[in-house]
């Protein structure tokens, strides 16, 4: 066997050579090509125009080469292709730009001061350095704990009575908690209204906020708390029982910290669902301009309410300070997001 | 020894199979606290829904039962106090019809618009993309999700409008002739076009993550077998990714559906709100039946509110049966395309 | 020497019936040189999966008219192997290989090479009968035809003749419209079978194509299969050795030994069986391990 080689190298043989790269790049290249020559003969104009014809000129060039090279079906396979990727570029496009816009315009109005000073002093039309808004940051904070106090055992023990027990009543709470996902924001404001400020209180105050938060954190710490518990592997709740421990014991003692980082991680998903939610704090906080220790009485401030009022008053400077606003939520928001892939990825590690 | 075990075979075989004996544990009184702790958590939920129903229905009660049917049919919406303060039930009118058939048309063109781009960009991530690219767009879609409504109203506002402006002043020239594009009054901005858009790339990364979900649970085997018959890339996904998660992607739509009809601070930046009934998509006027309550709100007076209350009822059951529908697909659509 | 090739794969060839013939025919092919009537080549096909190296160098010849078993215990690389003669394996995330897989001289694996055309050449039946559920019994058989944009002037001919050939036919002809998943298990891998003679391949390859089914099922699909011999090459992968003594004219035993796979032994299966060169090749068949 006169066969050879010390070690043969792996390798992809199927992946697309230089050569066959290089045509690709001469097939767009082809595409712009008809594309300046179109919008400079023909009556369209515009950058979307220049888009549209280098988009289905890319598309029908491809179309024919593939045709000419390999049939019809690789031709088709090249126009899904084409199709595929502009999919993609659409649905990513909006993201890169509010992003973009975001930095641009909330960019100037970020200073220290931001984090120092509340809005009681400052009139709508005052320079961007003045005021600030620790109020609706605290606001934001004590409205948001406190919502948790709640939303989070109830989505815990929802998921755990899903998971575990697994009663008759189950497949009522799944579609239940689906269902309470599915509210709009402001009905839950109304409903707060109605139920609890009006028959109760009569005056806005942050709690009534939390309230209405909690109705909204609830089925997404239900949610991903009952998916967490879903990973957990069976061999540890049996090992438990095999010990001798009772079915809470084992639940309590042995499913919920093995499952402890993923149910972190559904907190920090719901602190991030309702942070910012703006509809129901217009209708129940009041939206103050000072710091307001206290939940129970007198409006509360909060970072979307900042937002929301800035917008509204339409001078240059309020609506500069609300897309410093903006920006301050969004790093929020961007920060408890990657905390909890984070968390959710070192789980998946271990 | 044999002989014993050769009688008790004889034995066995004249007798008759036992019938299964039933086991049965008896819980512990701290198992029972558990369950019982941990059912009330569960149906916490029910418990809240139901309280929304009944709340809402309660405050709107007055208003529905003077309005009738026309609370949902009429559009006008004049409020008339008498000396005292109190509504005059006989002249006031409150009807949301305009808002309604906002709140749809709206959630209509968002569907319109993000379903096709969701479904691409779901395809493309499941079939097309290479690992590393996989990951960073699911993060980054993911975290879209994420993105507080009022970001994408202001944003929409400042932003979208003015080019939005341009695509729909586009459309009206060259399409025109379909009756949604047309227009008497040419006002381009706020008008339900925008807010759709606006609804659209809010429901995009909703809908691309379930259809995602459930092309990824395209039964493998199918799919080798495409493969292995000669199939493109495309011609397996026609033959078996498309066929299978048909339903799941239209459950997943009609979620993103939902979610657009109860959209509040995104719509009310980008949308004119005007109390006439407009199918002139491009037309700046219209409405949303959240938004409508989140204007009215600030300098309603109570009978106004009990009005408001009403509309919030309507808004919610709608979204309810929505949803509930949308649950319904998704969950049967596990196994469909069968 | 090719066209001699296209001439053995028409149906009125016959097999090399005596142990004689056989071995003359083994002969003529010399150690890496010159090969005749040969179905398929592979020549040094290693594979990878991320580094990790599972088979180990493989050659080998198929002939054309003949069906070639490959044995040997669980994991070392058969299914791997066959997946690739028909690119398949390059569907795993994180495969590699190297070496050359000739079909009609031409290796697969050339770059510039449409692959969808190679799968039409060299099918594949899978361990689990998987038709497409949402088709019915004719348009699973005629899918290949439908999935590959190929137009056929008797459609109703080729379905009838696809189904007679896997031995379905006269089980199936008044249910055609029947949906793909209504079938007995034995039944749905006939329907496969069917389904990947429609695109008229060169080779099959079939990798455990009875191990999930009933022995009544087996014994019928053994039928098909050696029906089938005479007009294409077949390779089928088979943990039963039996199965390989009763169906195949040649056997090739693979082994790992914690390493990559690799092929010990190839030859005519009733040497293979009977007076086997190796002494791993003779434990296996003798059933002293694996």
């Amino acid at each position: 066997m006169s066969t050879v080689i010390a070690s043969p190298k792996p390798g992809k043989p199927w992946l697309a050579t230089p050569k066959q790269r290089l045509l690709g790049v001469g097939v767009y290249l082809a595409a712009a090509l008809v594309s300046f020559t179109l919008v400079a003969v023909s009556p369209l104009k515009g950058k979307l125009a220049y888009f549209v014809v280098f988009f289905f000129a890319s598309l029908v060039i491809d179309f024919a080469l593939s045709y000419v090279q390999r049939g019809i079906a690789s031709a088709k396979d090249a126009v899904a292709r084409g199709l595929v990727s502009v999919g993609m570029t659409l649905a990513v496009l909006p993201i890169f730009s509010i992003l973009f816009e975001v930095v641009k315009r909330g960019y100037k109005g970020l200073s220290f001061g931001l984090f120092t000073h509340d809005m009681s002093l400052t009139s709508v039309n005052d320079p961007l350095g003045n005021g600030g808004l620790i109020h609706a940051i605290t606001g934001t904070i004590i409205m948001v704990l406190m919502a948790l106090i709640v939303a989070m055992p109830i989505g815990i023990l929802t998921a755990v009575y899903l998971t575990e027990i697994r009663g008759k009543f189950a497949v009522p709470i799944k579609f239940l908690v689906q269902a309470m996902s599915g509210v709009p924001s402001i009905v839950a404001g109304l409903f707060i209204l109605s139920a609890y400020v009006y028959p109760i209180t009569g005056s806005l105050s942050g709690f009534a906020g939390s309230l209405a938060l909690m109705i909204l954190m609830i089925p997404t710490i239900a949610r991903t708390s009952e998916e967490v518990l879903l990973l957990i592997p069976n061999d540890l709740r049996e090992a438990g029982v095999a010990l001798g421990g009772t079915q809470w014991r084992t639940v309590a003692l042995v499913v919920v910290p093995a499952a402890k980082s993923g149910l972190v991680t559904a907190l920090i998903l719901g602190i991030a669902r309702v942070a910012g939610e703006t509809a129901p704090l217009v209708l129940l906080t009041g939206g103050g301009e000072k710091v307001n220790p206290n939940p129970f009485s007198g409006p509360m401030g909060s970072l979307p309410l900042y937002i929301w009022k800035c917008f509204g008053q339409g001078t240059e400077q309020s609506i500069a300070r609300a897309w410093s606003g903006i920006l301050v939520l969004l790093v929020i928001v961007l920060a408890l997001f990657t905390m909890a892939r984070f968390l959710s990825e070192r789980k998946v590690a271990k | 020894m044999y002989k014993i075990q050769h009688m008790t075979l004889l034995e066995n075989k004249s007798a008759e199979i036992p019938a299964p004996r039933e086991i049965t544990t008896k819980p512990r009184l701290s198992d029972k606290i558990f369950r019982g702790v941990v059912t009330a958590g569960g149906l916490f939920s029910l418990v809240v829904l139901g309280l929304i129903l009944i709340y809402l229905t309660y405050q709107g009660y007055d208003v529905l039962k003077s309005q009738g049917f026309s609370f949902i049919t009429g559009s006008a919406w004049n409020v008339f106090t008498d000396d005292s303060g109190n509504i005059d039930y006989t002249q006031t009118k409150f009807g949301i019809a305009a808002m309604l058939i906002g709140t749809i048309l709206c959630a209509t063109i968002a569907v319109v618009i993000a379903v096709p781009i969701s479904v691409l960009t779901a395809l493309y991530l499941s079939f097309y993309a290479p690992s590393s690219v996989k990951k960073f767009m699911v993060a980054i879609i993911d975290l879209m999700a994420a993105f507080p409504s009022v970001l994408f109203g202001i944003w929409g506002f400042f932003v979208l409008m003015p080019s939005a402006e341009y695509w729909a002043k586009l459309l009206n020239k060259y399409l025109g002739f379909l009756p949604f594009f047309d227009m008497q009054v040419p006002v381009f901005t706020r008008s339900p076009f925008v807010a759709g858009v606006v609804l659209a790339i809010m429901i995009i990364p909703i809908v691309t993550s379930i259809s995602r979900e459930i092309f990824g649970q395209t039964p493998l085997d199918r799919i080798q077998a495409a493969y292995a018959l000669g199939a493109t890339r495309w011609a397996m996904i026609k033959a078996v990714v498309i066929p299978y998660g048909r339903s799941g992607v239209v459950g997943g739509a009609m979620l993103g559906l939902g979610r657009a009809m109860g959209e509040t601070v995104a719509v009310y930046t980008v949308l004119n709100i005007v109390y006439q009934i407009n199918w002139q998509v491009l037309l700046g006027a219209g409405g949303n039946v959240a938004s409508m309550i989140l204007l009215k709100f600030g300098e309603a007076g109570t009978g106004e509110i009990k009005a408001l209350m009403a509309s919030g009822l309507v808004l919610f059951i709608l979204t309810l049966i929505v949803n509930s529908i949308a649950d319904l697909i998704v969950k049967s659509s596990g196994g469909k395309g069968r | 020497m090719t066209t001699e090739n296209e001439d053995n794969m028409d149906k009125t060839t016959t097999k090399p019936s005596s142990l004689s013939d056989v071995a003359a025919a083994k002969q003529k092919k010399a150690p890496g040189g010159q090969s005749l009537g040969v179905g398929l080549e592979a020549r040094g096909v290693h594979a990878w999966f991320s580094g990790k190296h599972v088979l180990d160098g493989i050659s080998l010849d198929f002939w054309s008219g003949t069906v070639t078993a490959l044995i040997g215990p669980s994991g070392c690389g058969k299914s791997t192997f066959i997946r690739t003669l028909n690119r398949m394996h390059e569907f795993i995330p994180g495969a590699q290989m190297a070496g050359e897989v000739l079909l009609d001289g031409k290796d697969i694996y050339e770059s510039g090479t449409d692959v969808t055309k190679i799968r039409l050449k060299v099918g594949m039946v899978f361990q689990k009968p998987n038709p497409f559920p949402s088709m019915t019994i004719a348009e699973n058989v005629l899918s290949g035809l439908k999935l590959a944009e190929l137009k056929v002037a008797d459609k109703d001919a080729l379905l009838e003749d696809c189904l007679e050939r896997a031995g379905l036919w006269s089980e199936v002809k008044d249910r055609l419209n029947a949906h793909g998943g209504s079938l007995s298990g034995g039944q749905q891998q006939r329907l496969c079978i069917a389904r990947s003679l429609a695109v008229k391949p060169q080779v099959l390859l079939m990798d455990e194509p009875c191990s999930a089914l009933d022995p009544g099922s087996t014994l019928k699909i053994e039928e098909t299969i050696s029906h089938l011999s005479s007009s294409m090459t077949i390779i089928i992968v088979t943990h039963n050795m039996q199965q390989a003594a009763r169906v195949s004219d040649y056997t090739a035993f693979f082994l790992s030994d914690g390493g990559p796979g690799s092929m010990i032994e190839v030859g005519p299966t009733s040497e293979i069986f009977s007076r086997p060169r190796d002494t791993r090749t003779e434990n296996y068949v003798t059933g002293r391990f694996g």
